[in-house]
């Protein structure tokens, strides 16, 4: 045997009351970040001043922003979005469970409702949904009868024209949420004597929410931006509504800048909405919820004040 | 009496596999039925056909006397309905080696929901219930904790709970403790052992030897899908007759 090992401790801990000392270097600079910064804001200024200089009359924009007629036009919107959202929502669900059953029938069925309103265009679907009189002038299912045109309104081909497209979106979300669940749950529900549906309704899909929701709310956000082509179908939205003033105020610029306005107000509280419907579903998954931004406010308010107090003291 | 189960050469292949190659096997009431052998053996298959999470291939697999999964009439099987299956099932239990519990449901949920939801009871039974079964594997306190607040052995511990809601006459229990740390593996054991003393017939795959010897009333060990050598624990495992299941208890005791 060699070594004499010395017997003290590698880690022993520094004697009470002598904080160890502090390391004190000279930082890296990042002259990169600062040639960036400068680079960024000069060209934020240029922008400002491009448009200080356009001929825009922007007394215009926080005066129409409250007409009734833009009201009118962002109530109808928000209504358009969340009923094409919710038919969505619906047949995403149904398509998604049609596309994983063993049945060929129904899972083929599911494909060809994905790949047809998946594949085309949105805006090809309202004008098919609204021209629909023209190969269809009666509207016969029976007990119900009437003219195609009436049928057909601006509304309701708006719904179906987002709706559908939409639920082709979802259904393929609603699947991979589904898909991501684990195995042993289906096997462990199933074990308890639950049946078939119980086990997707109690087990499967509240679990597939946690995957389902962050994308679902993109979708929801991407159609409220969407629903401004429901134009094409006479439906009476935002951006109709800005330019059925535009049209007759020549303030056309200063109409899209209320829409647009209007629309990043709808987006950002829906984002909002979104953070705590994620929050909502995570329960379970995270040993500890993360704090809402109010809860985050009051605990910095908190320990401002404690730290002033303790300062005084 | 009828045995609770029964298993008359029993075979189970995924295509080309041939996992279980006829087993014959007798669990009695009121028995601590325990599977040993080497991973791959078939042992866990052969647990998952018992309640029909698997489909066996050919042989016939009493449950108390009823066939698992079929119904025969004359010398002609029927499979059972979805909701046939699921009936049989409510009467066994099961406890999975990676627990499997329910994570966006408390313990206390996760206990409830089966009483509810399959045989329709009330909330405030159940509730009942679900309180008395946490208390009895120890975890009164953690009735409201959700599954990723707790650990290992009491997620396991709530899954048994969780089995015992239906007032199974059967538990399975596939290597109850095979994803547990060390330390935890005892608590679990203890809740196996107290159930094991209260008369509760269980089938049980473990690596845990000594739980075997002690609380096992027979013990069966397979390998490549067939039943090498079965008896009581006691024997089996102090004095193997096949040199097979010497070599493997001389690798895991």
């Amino acid at each position: 045997m060699t070594d004499k090992i010395d017997k003290v401790p590698a880690g022993a801990p520094a004697p009470a009351g002598v904080p160890p000392e502090a390391i004190k270097a000279i930082p890296v600079r990042h002259y990169g970040r600062w040639v960036a910064g400068v680079v960024v804001v000069a060209l934020l200024v240029l922008l400002g001043y491009a448009f200080s200089q356009g001929n825009v009359r922007w007394a215009t924009v926080p005066e129409k922003l409250f007409d009734p007629t833009i009201l009118s036009g962002l109530w109808h919107t928000i209504l358009i979005s969340v009923a094409s959202m919710a038919l969505g929502l619906v047949l995403g669900v149904v398509f998604a469970v049609m596309r994983l059953s063993k049945n060929p029938v129904t899972s083929s069925v599911a494909w060809l409702y994905i790949w047809i309103f998946r594949g085309t265009p949105v805006y090809v679907q309202l004008l098919i949904w609204f021209s629909l009189a023209l190969i269809f002038p009666v509207f016969n299912i029976g007990f119900y009868k009437d003219e195609m045109t009436d049928v057909m309104t601006p509304f309701l081909a708006a719904l179906l024209g987002l709706g559908l497209n939409e639920g082709a979106y979802m259904a393929e979300i609603v699947r991979a949420g589904i898909q991501s669940v684990d195995e042993g749950q289906t096997e462990a529900s199933h074990a308890l004597g639950m049946s078939q549906s119980k086990t997707m309704r109690r087990v499967v899909l509240p679990q597939s929410m946690r995957v389902i929701i962050p994308p679902t709310g993109n979708e929801f956000i991407n159609m409220l931006k969407t629903s401004s082509l429901v134009v094409a179908v006479q439906y009476p939205d935002l951006l109709r509504a800005a330019q059925d003033i535009a049209s007759t105020s020549f303030a056309v610029m200063e109409m899209f800048f209320v829409a647009s306005i209007w629309y990043l107000v709808l987006t950002s509280v829906f984002s909002v909405g979104q953070y705590y419907l994620e929050r909502h579903y995570a329960r379970g998954s995270l040993r500890a919820l993360p704090p809402t931004p109010w809860q985050k406010i009051k605990t910095n308010l908190l320990s401002l004040r404690s730290d002033q107090s303790g300062g005084a003291a | 009496m009828t045995p609770m189960v029964k298993a008359e050469g029993v075979h189970k292949s995924y295509g080309a596999a041939h996992i279980l190659k006829g087993i014959d096997l007798e669990v009695n009431n009121g028995e601590v039925f325990c599977l040993i052998g080497p991973s791959g053996s078939g042992k866990s298959t052969f647990l998952r056909c018992i309640n029909h999470l698997e489909k066996i291939n050919s042989g016939r697999l009493y449950v108390d006397g009823e066939l698992v999964g079929y119904r025969q009439k004359g010398d002609k099987l029927y499979e059972l309905k979805d909701s046939e299956v699921a009936l049989q099932r409510r009467d066994i239990g099961m406890v999975f080696q990676r627990f499997n519990l329910f994570p966006h449901m408390t313990a206390l949920g996760n206990v409830m929901e089966a009483p509810i939801q399959v045989k329709g009871e009330s909330k405030a039974v159940a509730r009942e219930r679900a309180e008395r079964l946490l208390a009895r594997v120890g975890l009164a306190d953690k009735a409201g904790n959700y599954p990723s607040q707790l650990s290992g052995g009491q997620q396991q511990r709530v899954a048994i709970a969780r089995a015992l809601a239906m007032e199974p006459k059967l538990m399975l229990f596939d290597e109850p403790t095979s994803a547990l740390d060390p330390e935890l593996v005892g608590d679990v054991l203890d809740v196996m052992r107290d159930l094991a003393e209260s008369g509760m017939t269980m089938v049980v795959v473990t690596h845990e030897m000594g739980f075997a010897r002690e609380v096992g009333d027979s013990l069966v060990f397979m390998d490549g899908g067939v039943v090498v050598e079965s008896g009581h624990p006691r024997d089996v495992l102090t004095n193997p007759q096949h040199d097979r299941t010497k070599a493997f208890l001389s690798k895991v005791l």
